[in-house]
């Protein structure tokens, strides 16, 4: 504290040294979007490199999770908890990962009350850059959370028929969804008032959207109608994606819906979230 | 004629029922320092919010260097640079962080981002505290490195939204300085501040906003022969002299004075508007006076109007 205030009262602005960095030079041109969305991405990963303890959410709530299900559900549902695991391991994944997208928002919901973000919004760069960048941050919390499921999951005896190709396909599908689904969670983030209401908006959506699925169990016990909403549930054809992906057999209908949803939810979300972004 | 920077008519913003800004017509000519004057909850920062592409104005137009802020937006961001009432850096990211993020968002090659993070924060004597994270600075550096986050490619037009509020006076007078610095490289400057007298040091021409109007506009010279140029604090050493004291001054002054509830304390305004002499030369006058007709002061101070004394004294003016 004492150092603070000496370094304060030490200083004594200087008109000719001010007036040097002051100086017009040639202004740099104006960075691309690729770049400045680059840009806006480190600003995530410095924050990481500050706030370590944020990954958290990304590492032990995906391994509590798989633990958790393999033992709760496995004996039951497959006679073992190895063989449910072949199943059920890139359902898991999917789960947790789409459910640590929520943090977008509320990240966002927190950031964009500090005074950084007007800066950033009287930069002259491509609009989306801020949010596209900030999502590339949060983009190495998905692979990562990703990863440790993997190996936790190879530990447990998890064996893809697919092979490291089959492994990596996989992942690199789940990371795209996830992308695009965050915009769902920045739309929400601008758009509720606090970060309390964009975890209960967020929990109220991922909740159905995860359980509702084939994450868990074949569709086939459930009754018609749960049926009916499991079969148009995004996440059902993201999970059949990827277990196929990753069995070594990719089923190309879901693979295609799948890339499709994510390639829906970035126009219309995204588009949102930009109406939102510039009346703020 | 030099070029405008800004200029506005009949601007307006809501904010449900409250007009926040209640048709505002501004006119800044460039390389000069500007100063929006009111209290809390005037309308300066919204003001300067809707000039800074940030809100939307609900009436009127602006222009900043000719470009209108809705329609040409992106043209007046590549001119202007906001440093915010809070501050406009990432807190969690340390000062050389904060600045190479701006460079390189500015277009900065990553080796030119440093050198000009270095620079900076040398010319604003943050070296030392160049890798600590700014929610560790204290007031005065952080607003320095918010400065400094500014110009990183010197911009044409400067908005600093109450530069010093909150900061020590040793602080106040380097954030003078700079903004000083500034505006003799000709960037302009469009400052708000609720202190007369930051308006009466840095400023060219003052506007003063009061309920989202402009109650009164001009240099300070002007604002301040329009309404008095201050106030002349007297104490007694002899609480019995009051009454014949009062006498002296309102004479002198030629304006009612004021009782303190200290048995020993006047006040009066020395109003210079309606006299060929300054204030100064006023109070002095009386100070003489005071000696002549026995009248021991033990102590005297010529200050310079509070916000509240103009405010009352332009709002009685418009209310007459």
């Amino acid at each position: 504290m004492s150092s603070t205030a000496q370094e304060a009262t030490a200083f004594t602005p200087s008109a000719e040294t001010l007036g040097t960095v002051l100086a017009r030079g040639d202004r740099p041109r104006r960075p691309s979007a690729w770049a400045a969305s680059l840009t806006f991405g480190w600003r995530a990963t410095l924050k990481i490199k500050h706030v370590p303890e944020q990954l958290f959410d990304v590492t032990a709530f995906p391994i509590i999770m798989t633990l958790m299900f393999t033992y709760l559900f496995g004996g039951a549902l497959a006679g073992s908890t190895r063989e449910y695991l072949q199943f059920f391991l890139p359902g898991i994944m999917v789960t947790s990962v789409v459910m640590i997208t929520m943090y977008t928002g509320v990240g966002l919901n927190t950031d964009i009350e500090k005074g950084v973000f007007d800066r950033f919004r009287t930069l002259p760069v491509w609009r989306p850059a801020a949010l596209v960048g900030m999502i590339f941050g949060d983009v190495l919390r998905y692979l990562l959370a990703a990863t440790t499921i993997m190996v936790v999951g190879l530990i447990l005896g998890f064996r893809p028929e697919g092979g490291v190709p089959g492994v990596l396909g996989g992942v690199a599908l789940l990371i795209v969804f996830s992308f695009a689904f965050s915009w769902v969670w920045t739309m929400f983030g601008l758009l509720l008032r606090s970060e309390k209401s964009v975890m209960g908006v967020s929990m109220l959506v991922l909740f159905p959207l995860t359980f509702l699925s084939n994450v868990f169990v074949e569709p086939s016990t459930m009754p018609g109608w749960l049926q009916a909403f499991v079969a148009v549930n995004p996440i059902t054809h993201l999970v059949t994606a990827i277990r196929s992906i990753m069995s070594g057999a990719p089923h190309m209908p879901a693979l295609m819906w799948t890339l499709l949803a994510s390639a829906a939810l970035v126009a219309v979300f995204g588009t949102l979230t930009m109406r939102l972004y510039n009346r703020k | 004629m030099s070029p405008t920077a800004v200029e506005t008519s009949g601007l307006v913003k809501t904010f449900g029922d409250n007009r926040a800004v209640d048709g505002v017509d501004l006119t800044v000519p460039a390389g000069t320092v500007y100063g929006l004057l009111g209290p809390n909850g005037a309308g300066k920062t919204t003001v300067v919010r809707m000039l800074a592409t940030l809100l939307r104005p609900d009436g009127g137009r602006a222009t900043v260097f000719g470009h209108d802020v809705v329609r040409e937006a992106d043209a007046v961001r590549s001119r202007v640079s906001l440093t915010g009432q809070y501050a406009s850096v990432d807190e969690d990211l340390t000062g050389t962080e904060n600045l190479v993020l701006l460079a390189r968002l500015l277009g900065h090659s990553k080796p030119s981002a440093r050198e000009r993070a270095t620079q900076l924060l040398a010319a604003f004597g943050l070296t030392d505290a160049a890798d600590r994270q700014v929610k560790k600075y204290s007031g005065g550096m952080r607003r320095r490195i918010d400065i400094a986050a500014s110009i990183l490619n010197t911009p044409d037009l400067l908005f600093l939204d109450e530069p010093t509020t909150g900061l020590d006076p040793r602080s106040r007078s380097q954030v003078w300085e700079i903004v000083r610095a500034v505006v003799a490289t000709g960037t302009t400057v469009l400052l708000t501040t609720q202190y007369l007298d930051e308006a009466d040091q840095l400023a060219h021409r003052i506007a003063v906003i009061d309920h989202g109007r402009m109650i009164a506009e001009g240099t300070p010279g002007e604002l301040k022969s329009s309404i008095g140029a201050g106030t002349v604090h007297v104490r007694l050493r002899d609480a019995e002299q009051r009454p014949a004291a009062s006498l002296v001054l309102a004479e002198e002054l030629g304006t009612t004075v004021q009782l303190e509830a200290d048995p020993v304390a006047l006040t009066a305004r020395a109003d210079a508007s309606g006299s060929d002499r300054g204030a100064a030369e006023q109070a002095s006058r009386a100070l003489a006076r005071l000696a002549d007709a026995g009248i021991i002061v033990d102590d005297f101070a010529l200050g310079q109007p509070s916000l509240d004394e103009v405010f009352l004294a332009l709002t009685e003016e418009a209310a007459a």
